[in-house]
């Protein structure tokens, strides 16, 4: 079992690797699965692992795309008058300036992202169930309408940040591997996290709040902390897309919430809600098909996603994973008792 | 013997409903006390005000000497006053191991500590406690698949790995098959005398209850009726009352 295990981890580390060159025509496609990833796991942490299911995840990702690309501007010009030259004017960034930027950018947006979950949660997570998720929505596009107000920042054009300087060819593939690198930290993240004490409170919130109360655990700042987590990696996936895209604006790119603000949620629902495989599973599937349907049934892709979505949530609620651990439960540690063994006395 | 809650006129309306009026009591340390009366006499309600899940309207609370009537279920949780439920509430969906590990206290336990896998000391711990109540060979099950009475065990049990000081029990034998209830009022005996945890009992089985209590509180319409040693309730002419209807 844990050669079988090591074989496949191994597996998949190397077809990470091999993958931008075994596919070049692929990377961008490559560099957004792994995106989406990212954004599953991280969705999943509170709303598989913790039962808060939040619609505005899209805020940490919008927020830290802005946030990377004013730190990394900022540290080389004035901001308000690089967004208002809207690119026109001539800004030079030097190498150092360009990855500098984007090392601290990235990480400010992740740090961020974090203390704002804090910020907000303390304000929604007193909401549950349906009431949670759009409150949290609500957050998500208010954000938006307010960031395409905002002409520091750009307003509703947007910030159009520097080119990969370099052969673009190898910027992609450079976009690929910190994406990669990225969600391979969140799923060991995920993975130690959901072993610890830590995990099991959160469980405890999911299964039984009232409960958990009552055995004294500190459900609000788990609940916080938690949303913390999963927003410092939305915020680094956020920030690493401002310098991929190059060229971002808020409604449709950074506080997208109909498209990878619903993905997301799509993705874990596929692959399972609360298991640690089913957001990664979920998001290669959902990944091929939008891929497929947007390519061979264009004009109704969005019929296709719909039609995703209502089979999902009506007919397979589990997911692949809760049904693979429904159908063979011993896959996973689950000891079922067996009818002639049973209730004796 | 010091007294570990102390209830002083305590008031809890409903609306127009007045479920607890001027109810005072007091639990001693290391004891077993009870709390009987008839359905809908406010036993619950107390209970519940005691573990902060509602304002009291008027009155005092002290858990240790300290008042506890304006803190919130979790601070008084971490405190080491504990209650179960009398609908049971389990992890249904986790086996019973699992169940016991989240029921570590967390009163004890910082962020770098919650942060720690659980270590072989908990399991240990865990694995100990299932065996007390007689649930070990089950522990690994669903435990959302065990009986209701089993269930009951098995929350008892996560009491238990809190380590609590005092614990509260609404109905712990409602629901548990006769035979098993005799386990159950050792195990409970042996909590209190092993354990040094105090408990307090709602308890509608009056041979349970006369087992195992010191000292017995009786509610009525939400008003304190009577107090008193097992003989001396059991021989009140308006606990008699209270129970067949003669109010």
């Amino acid at each position: 079992m844990t050669r079988n295990k090591t074989m496949l981890y191994g597996a998949i580390m190397a077809f990470t690797f091999i993958a931008p060159f075994a596919f070049p025509t692929y990377g961008t496609q490559l560099a957004t699965l792994w995106l989406m990833i990212i954004v599953a796991l991280t969705w999943d942490m509170t709303g598989g692992q913790m039962g808060y299911n939040s619609l505005g995840n899209i805020f940490f990702y919008g927020t830290g795309m802005y946030v990377a690309a004013l730190i990394a501007i900022g540290m080389s010009y004035d901001v308000g008058e690089y967004t208002s030259a809207a690119g026109g004017g001539i800004y030079e960034f030097t190498d150092l300036q360009y990855f500098g930027g984007m090392a601290l950018g990235v990480l400010g947006a992740g740090l961020f992202c974090s203390l704002t979950a804090v910020i907000i949660g303390s304000l929604t997570f007193g909401l549950r169930g349906p009431y949670f998720a759009i409150g949290t929505l609500g957050v998500a596009i208010a954000a938006g309408e307010l960031v395409s107000n905002w002409d520091w920042v750009g307003g509703g054009q947007g910030i159009a940040l520097p080119v990969y300087p370099g052969d673009l060819d190898v910027g992609k593939t450079f976009f690929y591997f910190l994406f990669a690198a990225v969600g391979v930290a969140t799923f060991l993240f995920c993975k130690w996290l959901y072993g610890t004490r830590f995990g099991a409170a959160i469980n405890a919130i999911r299964d039984d709040e009232e409960k958990a109360d009552a055995m004294g655990i500190h459900t609000l700042r788990y609940k916080l902390y938690t949303w913390a987590m999963a927003a410092f990696f939305v915020g680094l996936a956020g920030g690493i897309s401002a310098f991929q895209l190059i060229h971002f604006e808020p409604l449709e790119s950074a506080y997208q919430t109909i498209n990878l603000g619903i993905f997301m949620v799509v993705c874990v629902l596929l692959g399972g809600k609360g298991t640690l495989w089913g957001p990664v599973v979920g998001a290669i599937l959902f990944h091929l098909f939008k891929e497929i349907t947007w390519n061979y049934l264009l004009g109704w892709q969005w019929v296709a996603l719909g039609a995703l979505i209502v089979v999902t949530v009506v007919y397979f609620q589990d997911g692949l994973m809760g049904w693979l651990e429904y159908k063979k439960p011993e896959w996973f540690g689950i000891k079922v008792e067996k009818k002639a063994s049973g209730e004796a006395r | 013997m010091s007294s570990i809650i102390d209830v002083s006129a305590v008031s809890k309306s409903f609306g127009g409903v007045v479920a607890n009026k001027d109810v005072s009591l007091s639990v001693n340390s290391g004891t077993i006390t009870g709390l009987i009366g008839p359905n809908g006499s406010g036993k619950t309600t107390l209970f519940n005000s005691i573990v902060g899940y509602h304002p009291i309207d008027s009155g005092s609370i002290k858990f240790e000497g300290k008042e506890i009537s304006d803190l919130s279920v979790q601070q008084i949780a971490r405190r080491g006053l504990l209650r179960t439920f009398q609908q049971t509430r389990i992890y249904g969906a986790m086996d019973g191991v699992q169940n016991m590990l989240i029921s570590l206290p967390h009163r004890k336990m910082s962020i770098f500590d919650a942060l720690k896998t659980f270590t072989r000391e908990d399991y240990e711990r865990a694995d100990h406690l299932l065996e007390f109540v007689g649930l070990y060979e089950k522990r690994m099950l669903k435990s959302g698949d065990l009986s209701f009475g089993q269930q009951k065990l098995l929350e008892f049990a996560m009491a238990l790995m809190n380590e609590p000081t005092c614990l509260l029990l609404d109905e712990p034998t409602a629901g548990i098959n006769p035979t098993l209830i005799n386990g159950l009022i050792d195990r409970l005996k042996r909590a209190n005398s092993e354990f040094g945890i105090t408990l307090f009992v709602i308890e509608h089985n009056m041979r349970v209850i006369m087992n195992m209590a010191e000292k017995i509180y009786c509610l009525a319409h939400g008003e304190m009726l009577a107090e008193g040693t097992p003989d001396e309730i059991q021989n009140d002419q308006r606990v008699i009352d209270a129970y067949l209807g003669a109010h």
